[in-house]
């Protein structure tokens, strides 16, 4: 019974400040798009020259983030595998998304049995912690890039499709469709104009989270050996090649592991502002 | 009445002791809060003596900062906030230097707090004896005494089953039952001032009137009251003294018969005016013109014995409550609204009005019976149908905002309601938007902005051009006017009526106020529990109430005494 | 029906009649419970379903597979070599058949047989089980434990405590637990020697694993936490209890806090899940007995019966916790019967 409120006076128009939490976001999105387009230009070494005289040495003004076991230099590691790295990172989120938005559509706004259908499913694969999904496809592809991604990607569609179907049907049932049925507007144009959109919308910023998220939930699994497998720089491999030797060599494992938090971090901030763009925008 | 004698031996016993201390009193009181580093004022030079025994009311619309100076009087401003003043002082001593434990014993005890909406002022997990009896812990009133005294108090404020009540959560209990409860919570320790901001705000006036009487019964026994209100007529019954706020400051103040007889102020002239009753009726109620759009010529001469433009029969809408009971929330409810015409439906929460505003929409398919528009069939019928037939009726709602796509401008939001023809063609959509805009008095600088950026007024102008757009012959409002301030809510009334005079469109208007209700309507239609319990023009209907359950609706309207408002 | 902001939801006006209140509570609260029972049957079902078809999509005749996968060696096989592993594992029948088999053999408890130990999953999973389990829970309590503290101290206490506050959340939810984990036995067990490298089942060897899990899920509860916190300090029945005389730490700690961890009681169950599939990951790396090594050996080496068995396994605990939570919630906010 939330009848008879006084009317609230409008909301000022409020100050926009760059903030300056995305300061440190940005410099690292900068770092990433060179890393991705001309790695070279960053790196120091060539990632993949051998100098066993020059193992495991820890980092220093010559190696930045130390050496590997085969002399490699670990930061031109880093660098170079920023493209796989995040491609995997993106592919998944997409895979993910896209996967979350159908399923997410059909169950929201499909024909009553094939909604509750998709409900239910949606329902069981999100009772499954994503990890043990992914490695449930990975035990029957095996493992590669690929699988991750797909591993991934299915892993987190159904927290995502939940999200989806929850905003199609918080339009679905908004004062303004409403008031758009009242205009005599046909199904299929409120569809178009009204519940897509605003549904959809907020997933801009979603897609920035899950790309963080899923480099992290990739790297888990290489982490474990299941994702792309050493000698290639991509960081998850880095970090599975790392953990032999992590009473020696320390930096291996945790400035990769560093890196991907930082991505991860700087992905999440990205798209907590985005989301809150975005609902300025509306509210 | 015994109640009366009571009152008037009271006042002879103060006068004996004059002249009485006062319990509150505040000189120079300034409040404002902090924001991004700068202090923003929000009240400024607020002067307040409360006698004992006395009722103090502060009326003023939002923003007035009527709230902000009842919480500043018991040091909970709020984070950020910045409270200075000459003078203010509780019982004789200075509270100014008050530290919070100092405060903590005084609220409660000495001053008792009552909010709005008991809904969401006690809190919804935990029992409501739960609540009072921690007023009495916080308080030092042993364990063992307790109980008896949780259920003494839910006793004293009239509230039937006590032993029952105080074991049950607050969303288990009826509006008026929350709000008694919230009253024995705050009036635990018998505190003699009490503060009641905003007490009788969204409850239905039957309600609301008892809440008045147990606050002043409190006055009766002693009492003092300061009486936080948007609404004037609420604090006419009970205050003695008003001060009238706006932006900030006291724009008026004096005993309350003076100020609502003869205002001098301009704007609590405004304020009263703008109180919508039977009395008002054909009346502008607002200093402000309507646009001159609005008025036109003169209303188009209604032909004879016109068929109505929507008619209703028998209609039955039934919901299935959660627990798997079955309810009607609207049982066999006819009418028939005439070319031009308002037919106001008025009934308190849970009367089935809104369901009924549904049905008639079309929004919402009736079980039985049927709704006919311009004498053609139209619910129950597939929507497929009705469809190209909906721009004969419109709807505005309560609130505007949430009817709006938010991603849409102004300009967007009122081309999207234009029929096809109109849309298609530039120029005479750009005429169109002009049109409609003038007609609701919107300058064009609005078209590009969003709903969010404007003020409730502009919105619910925006609604009502979206609304005409299509060139409706009936429009369906449903607690239109119940959102805004007073003096907003006259303008819309009159822009409404204006409206009407000029178009010949017929309004359904929905409203559970009595008072909005008898200014506007021709004929009345009372509801409750689903069902029409009366049913007749305005006059007879306020004046002659048949049914009993109106008389007691009517009965409770609080009255303004005015003299003759001043406009 | 759409819900607008009029007045007339049908449904909340009135007092309900006092006598029906509470058998028609008790019957209600019954039906929830059925319908949560009903439902988990189908989640269990559905998940046991995905599994058992996922095997069938190992590529290659499945004998050979297996036999592969138990030698180690990728070779062709002789149908005298076959014979065996196809009887054991029931590969002449139809797959609808192996189907009914295999769900009549979750009903009794029976995963069937790993490919590669040739021992029944069930026992396997039986030795391992208790130590997850174990690990798991304590996560849960310590981060419960951090969270609340946390929030308590940092929620609604100006803008600069809260992003202070909210930015560790969000730091703390985005820790990847393979890098946390290393982290702390690098610093906790190899620099400090505070606690033992390798993990051992005692108390002192699950201090790290346990707060390498309950970290991150701590800042992860503590952002649902922290948004509802803030959300009941601004409600109006705060406001009143202030006016009755109640301070701030009581308000925060006997009002504020029981609505504000409502979320995180829903998410509670889903935790379990984030701190088993955690597991995995930490087992490895303190070098752990548990599900998880278990789990990874067994992808690894794609010794299906073992994988289906943890993921059905992992589906019913998380099943039955999800259940508690919906009893918990329950019990902590009765309104909930209502919607």
């Amino acid at each position: 019974m939330t009848a008879l409120r006084p009317a609230r006076s409008p909301s000022r128009p409020s100050r926009r400040r760059a903030p300056w939490s995305l300061a440190p976001a940005a410099a690292l999105v900068g770092f990433l798009g060179i890393a991705l387009v001309a790695p070279q230009v960053l790196a120091t070494h060539d990632p993949f020259a051998l100098d066993y005289a020059a193992a495991l040495q820890p980092p220093s003004l010559a190696h930045w983030f130390g050496t590997d076991e085969s002399g490699r230099d670990l930061y031109s590691r880093v660098v170079f595998g920023t493209r796989e790295s995040l491609a995997i990172g993106l592919g998944a989120a997409a895979v993910g998304l896209a996967g979350a938005i159908v399923l997410g559509a059909l169950a929201a706004l499909g024909p009553r049995p094939v909604a509750a259908a998709v409900d239910r499913l949606l329902e069981v694969l999100f009772a499954f912690p994503a990890l043990l999904l992914a490695l449930l496809l990975i035990a029957i592809a095996g493992p590669s890039a690929l699988t991750q991604i797909l591993a991934v990607g299915v892993g987190t569609a159904p927290g995502y499709a939940r999200m989806v179907r929850g905003q199609i049907l918080a339009a679905k049932n908004s004062g303004y469709v409403q008031a758009a049925v009242a205009l005599g507007h046909t199904r299929w144009r409120i569809l178009r104009a009204h519940v897509l959109p605003n549904a959809l919308r907020p997933l801009v910023a979603v897609f920035a989270l899950s790309v963080g998220q899923s480099i992290v939930w990739a790297s888990s699994l290489s982490f474990l050996g299941l994702g792309v497998a050493p000698p290639s720089p991509e960081w998850g491999a880095l970090l599975d090649a790392g953990r032999t030797y992590i009473v020696q060599a320390g930096w291996l494992v945790v400035i990769p592991g560093l890196v991907i938090v930082a991505l991860a971090l700087t992905a999440t901030t990205l798209g907590r502002h985005l989301q809150a763009g975005l609902e300025r925008g509306e509210k | 009445m015994t109640a009366i004698d009571t009152a008037v031996r009271f006042e002879r016993a103060e006068r004996r002791d004059v002249p009485p201390a006062p319990r509150l009193r505040v000189r120079g009181l300034d409040v404002g809060f902090r924001v991004d580093g700068a202090v923003r004022r929000i009240v400024s030079g607020v002067d307040l003596d409360l006698a004992p025994g006395e009722c103090v009311a502060i009326v003023g619309e939002s923003g007035s900062g009527k709230s902000v100076t009842a919480r500043s009087l018991v040091g909970l401003t709020g984070r950020g906030a910045v409270v200075e003043a000459e003078e203010l002082s509780l019982h004789g001593r200075d509270v100014r230097r008050f530290r919070s434990r100092d405060w903590r014993r005084v609220r409660g005890r000495e001053v008792g707090f009552v909010l709005q909406d008991a809904l969401v002022s006690l809190d919804p997990l935990r029992p409501v004896g739960a609540e009072i009896a921690e007023a009495l812990r916080l308080h030092g009133v042993p364990r063992g005494e307790r109980r008896a005294r949780v259920l003494e108090l839910l006793a004293a404020v009239g509230v039937p089953l006590p032993e029952l009540r105080a074991r049950q959560r607050p969303g288990a209990l009826s509006g008026g039952l929350r709000q008694r409860a919230l009253l024995a919570s705050a009036i635990a320790l018998d505190p003699d001032v009490i503060i009641a901001d905003e007490p009788t705000t969204a409850l239905d006036v039957t309600v609301q009137a008892q809440v008045l009487s147990l606050l002043e019964e409190r006055k009766r026994r002693g009492a003092s009251i300061v009486l936080i209100s948007h609404d004037l007529s609420v604090v006419a019954r009970l205050a003695d003294r008003i001060l009238v706020m706006r932006s900030g400051s006291v724009v008026e103040q004096g005993p309350s018969t003076d100020v609502l007889r003869n205002p001098v102020h301009d704007y609590t002239r405004a304020l009263i005016a703008a109180v919508p009753s039977a009395a008002t009726r054909g009346r502008a109620l607002s200093p402000v013109a309507p646009p001159a759009a609005a008025l036109g010529s003169s209303r188009p001469a209604p032909a004879a014995a016109d068929a109505p433009v929507l008619r209703a029969r028998g209609l039955v809408k039934r919901f299935v409550r959660p627990d798997g009971t079955e309810t009607r929330a609207v049982d066999g409810v006819s009418f028939d609204l005439a070319p031009g015409e308002t037919l106001g439906i008025v009934g308190e929460s849970g009367s089935g009005k809104s369901t009924t505003a549904k049905l008639a929409l079309g929004l919402e398919e009736p079980d039985a019976g049927t709704v006919e528009v311009l004498g053609e069939p139209w619910s129950p019928l597939p929507e497929s149908r009705r469809r190209e037939r909906r721009r004969l009726i419109s709807v505005v709602d309560q609130d505007p905002l949430s009817s709006f796509d938010p991603r849409w401008n102004v300009e967007r939001i009122l081309v999207d309601a234009l029929p096809e023809a109109e849309r298609r063609d530039a120029a005479r959509r750009r005429a169109r938007v002009r049109e409609l805009l003038e007609l609701v008095g919107l300058p064009e600088a609005v078209l590009a902005r969003f709903p969010l950026r404007l003020s409730g007024g502009q919105r619910q102008r925006v609604a009502i051009a979206r609304a005409l757009a299509p060139r409706p012959s009936v429009i369906v409002l449903d607690e239109a006017v119940s959102a805004l301030d007073v003096t907003i809510q006259a303008q819309i009334l009159d822009l409404l009526t204006a409206l009407q005079r000029s178009s010949g469109v017929a309004y359904l208007f929905i409203s559970h106020d009595l008072g909005v209700i008898s200014h506007l309507s021709d004929r009345v239609l009372v509801m409750k529990d689903g069902v029409v319990v009366e049913e007749g023009t305005a006059e007879s209907v306020f004046e002659r109430p048949a049914h009993p359950y109106t008389r007691e609706l009517v009965a409770s309207i609080p009255d303004l005494p005015l003299a003759a408002s001043a406009s | 029906m759409t819900r607008t902001s009029s007045s007339d939801a049908p449904v909340v006006a009135g007092a309900p009649a006092p006598a029906a209140a509470r058998p028609s509570r008790l019957r209600s609260a019954g039906r929830l419970l059925a319908g949560r029972v009903v439902s988990a049957v189908v989640v269990l079902w559905g998940a046991a379903t995905v599994a058992f078809f996922a095997q069938q999509l190992l590529p290659g005749d499945r004998a050979t597979v297996i036999l592969n996968i138990r030698t180690g060696r990728a070779q062709r096989r002789t149908p005298e070599e076959l014979e065996p592993i196809i009887a054991q594992f029931g590969l002449d029948r139809s797959v609808l058949q192996q189907y009914l088999d295999f769900l009549r053999g979750l009903v009794v408890g029976d995963f069937g047989t790993s490919y590669q130990q040739f021992r029944p999953v069930t026992a396997i999973l039986g030795e391992q089980l208790a130590a997850t389990v174990t690990l798991s829970l304590v996560a849960i309590a310590i981060s419960w434990v951090l969270m609340v503290v946390w929030v308590t101290l940092t929620a609604g206490r100006g803008p600069r405590v809260g992003a202070v506050g909210s930015g560790v959340d969000v730091v703390a939810a985005g820790l990847p637990h393979y890098w946390l984990g290393i982290i702390l036995l690098l610093v906790f067990a190899l620099g400090l020697r505070w606690f033992p490298v390798m993990g051992g089942t005692g108390p002192a060897g699950i201090v790290l694993p346990a707060l390498t899990l309950a970290i991150p899920l701590a800042g992860f509860m503590a952002q649902a936490t922290r948004t509802e916190f803030e959300r009941a300090l601004e409600q109006p029945f705060v406001v009143s209890a202030r006016m009755r005389g109640m301070g701030d730490t009581a308000v925060r700690l006997r009002h504020v806090l029981r609505h504000a961890v409502l979320p995180a009681v829903t998410l509670s169950g889903w935790a379990l899940g984030a701190t088993l599939s955690g597991a995995v990951v930490v087992e490895s790396i303190f070098s752990r007995p548990g599900i998880g090594s278990v789990l990874v050996t067994a992808v690894n080496s794609q010794d299906l019966p073992v994988v289906v068995g943890v993921v059905t396994l992992v589906a019913v605990v998380y099943v039955v916790a999800n259940l508690a939570v919906d009893i918990a919630y329950t019990l902590i906010d009765p309104r909930v019967r209502l919607s």
